[in-house]
């Protein structure tokens, strides 16, 4: 009864997989036949790629960030919402509202707030007095990726917020009562009983925001498309851009099996570090 | 005290993060362009749909809700028959067969299949499944077949494992059980796994945006990315198309919130 599933899994998953290896091998633009090059494209990502370079950059330095302070507000939000009461269910329905929109919504919700000129962002900063924080923060390279950034945790906080909270009212009662009978203050409480009780919950909220975080090519494609001169592009939009624009599939082979690559060393890290603090 | 003031704080600010750009794209749905621009957050000077009007009469809009409806709705129902069968299958496996299947759709997970774009457009290209909305519904349940069989299979896993044995005795088959025993008890699995589906299946570009060229095949993703370049900066029109793409999610959210978190939520947890 397995078998359907499995069989166009393997076929339309396992088998293309295979495909883009042997792609990886050669150079070939469509219109002419495939030329076997061997491990040059390899090579040349390796050696003589710049590109390469910095979208790796860009990608684990989004990726960080994104995990860190999307699992912080997710964390801090849980707490303060923790309870059942009516304005904390309402607020959570709120918070978690913008997670069911599309990618591509949010893209244009959020080019419109960062317009250097009519957007809401730039007329709060002005408003304040705050000229300098009034950035084309879209449009300059030294802030577009973290623009990106904002907008990714603003996108899905909600969602691993709804993750902790039933995380956290796992956690028994009794240890916050025999916390506060020992006199424990609310940061004490916090580092005693809530964080170490949540770290489960932890790993889970990480692991799908890595793997969220590596998938935002919807969202990075309907904002900057990777621009200005690369300073927001990941490899999915990379290995697109690849294809479409240069139409170097051997390449673009290559550059997606350094992708599954990277992809599959931070999760590995990631699991290894959390862990060791469950561990511990 | 410092708790309670930051916590107000804080929820405050997130709670206006979000308010703050929904009533700028409701509001700007009904209002000229120069007002979105000069007064993005006053209520229109008057509330009118000549801007869904338009949009609605300039492009295919409504072709490609159809789209989206038809591609969606394929996607999920295909993708929760073929995965629950296989999660049933291998929650009553206990064999080799049922763990190298089960690692077959964990290597799915950990290495989403938006890595294969490249290889999958080749193939698209050869099978000529570009152009076509089967061609999209056939990837869709790729992509969603290894999230919805975890989710399906801790499930159930979880059901009494005296439920099949009765009905084994008296000699039903696998399908027969699949049918008559574990579909009707999974409905609130089935329930939370499609609404996760459906709202990463609604909301999907990038294979889309791989396989699609023609205009009247676009679905509103796709449509919504174009009208970015039509209409230019024309932002009026631009929500409009927001209101348009998102409407169906919202009232879905709206009306039945509990399970849409609690599938988004099974959707991460499980994976």
């Amino acid at each position: 009864m397995g078998l359907p599933a499995a069989i166009i899994f393997a076929g339309f998953y396992f088998v293309p997989f295979i495909a883009n290896l042997r792609y990886s091998l050669t150079r070939w633009d469509r219109i002419t036949e495939p030329e076997f090059v061997g491990f040059r494209n390899f090579i040349n990502l390796l050696t003589n790629d710049d590109l390469f370079y910095k979208v790796l950059g860009n990608n684990l330095r989004f990726t960080f960030l994104v995990v860190l302070f999307q699992t912080l507000f997710s964390l801090i939000f849980a707490i303060f919402l923790v309870k059942n009461s009516r304005t904390n269910i309402a607020l959570r329905t709120l918070f978690f509202f913008p997670t069911i929109l599309s990618s591509v919504s949010v893209g244009m919700i959020w080019l419109f707030m960062y317009d250097p000129n009519f957007g809401a962002i730039n007329l709060f900063f002005t408003r304040l007095g705050l000229e300098g924080f009034a950035l084309n923060w879209l449009g300059s390279e030294s802030s577009a990726l973290y623009a990106i950034t904002f907008t990714q945790v603003w996108f899905h906080t909600g969602q691993m917020m709804v993750i902790y909270i039933a995380g956290l009212q796992q956690i028994p009662q009794e240890l916050y009562e025999a916390a506060e009978m020992d006199g424990a203050s609310r940061w004490q409480q916090f580092r005693n009983v809530t964080w170490p009780m949540s770290i489960p919950t932890t790993i889970v909220v990480m692991a799908y925001t890595t793997i969220q975080s590596f998938r935002a090519f919807d969202l990075i494609f309907a904002m900057t498309q990777g621009g200005p001169n690369n300073s927001s592009n990941i490899f999915a939009v990379l290995i697109y851009q690849t294809v479409f624009s240069e139409l170097r599939i051997g390449y673009a082979a290559t550059q997606s099996i350094f992708f599954i690559i990277v992809l599959v060393f931070v999760t590995i890290l990631q699991r290894k570090f959390l862990n060791s603090r469950y561990e511990k | 005290m410092i708790y309670k003031v930051s916590r107000i704080v804080s929820l405050v600010i997130f709670s206006v993060l979000i308010i703050i750009p929904s009533l700028i794209v409701v509001f700007g749905s009904t209002k000229t362009d120069s007002e979105v621009y000069n007064k993005p957050l006053a209520l229109p000077e008057k509330w009118s749909l000549d801007n869904f009007r338009f949009l609605f009469e300039v492009s295919n809009v409504g072709r490609s809700f159809l789209n989206s409806l038809i591609v969606t709705g394929f996607s999920v129902t295909i993708t929760l028959i073929l995965a629950s069968m296989c999660a049933f299958a291998i929650s009553r496996m206990i064999t080799v067969t049922g763990r190298v299947l089960f690692s077959l759709f964990a290597v799915g997970l950990a290495i989403p299949g938006q890595v294969n774009l490249v290889p999958i457009f080749i193939l698209f290209n050869d099978l000529q499944l570009t152009n076509k909305l089967s061609g999209l519904v056939l990837i869709n349940i790729v992509t969603t077949l290894p999230i919805s069989v975890f989710i399906l299979t801790a499930f159930f896993k979880e059901l009494p494992k005296e439920m099949y044995e009765v009905s084994e005795v008296d000699g039903a088959t696998p399908l027969r059980i699949y049918r008559s025993i574990a579909l009707p008890l999974s409905r609130p699995a089935m329930g939370a796994t499609a609404i996760f589906l459906f709202v990463i299946t609604w909301n999907e570009l990038l294979f889309p945006l791989l396989l699609i060229t023609d205009n009247d095949k676009r679905t509103l993703p796709l449509s919504l990315l174009s009208f970015r370049g039509e209409f230019f900066s024309n932002y009026s029109m631009i929500f409009t198309a927001v209101m348009v793409a998102s409407i169906p999610m919202v009232v879905m959210y709206l009306l039945m919130q509990r399970s849409f978190i609690a599938g988004l939520t099974a959707g991460a947890v499980k994976g």
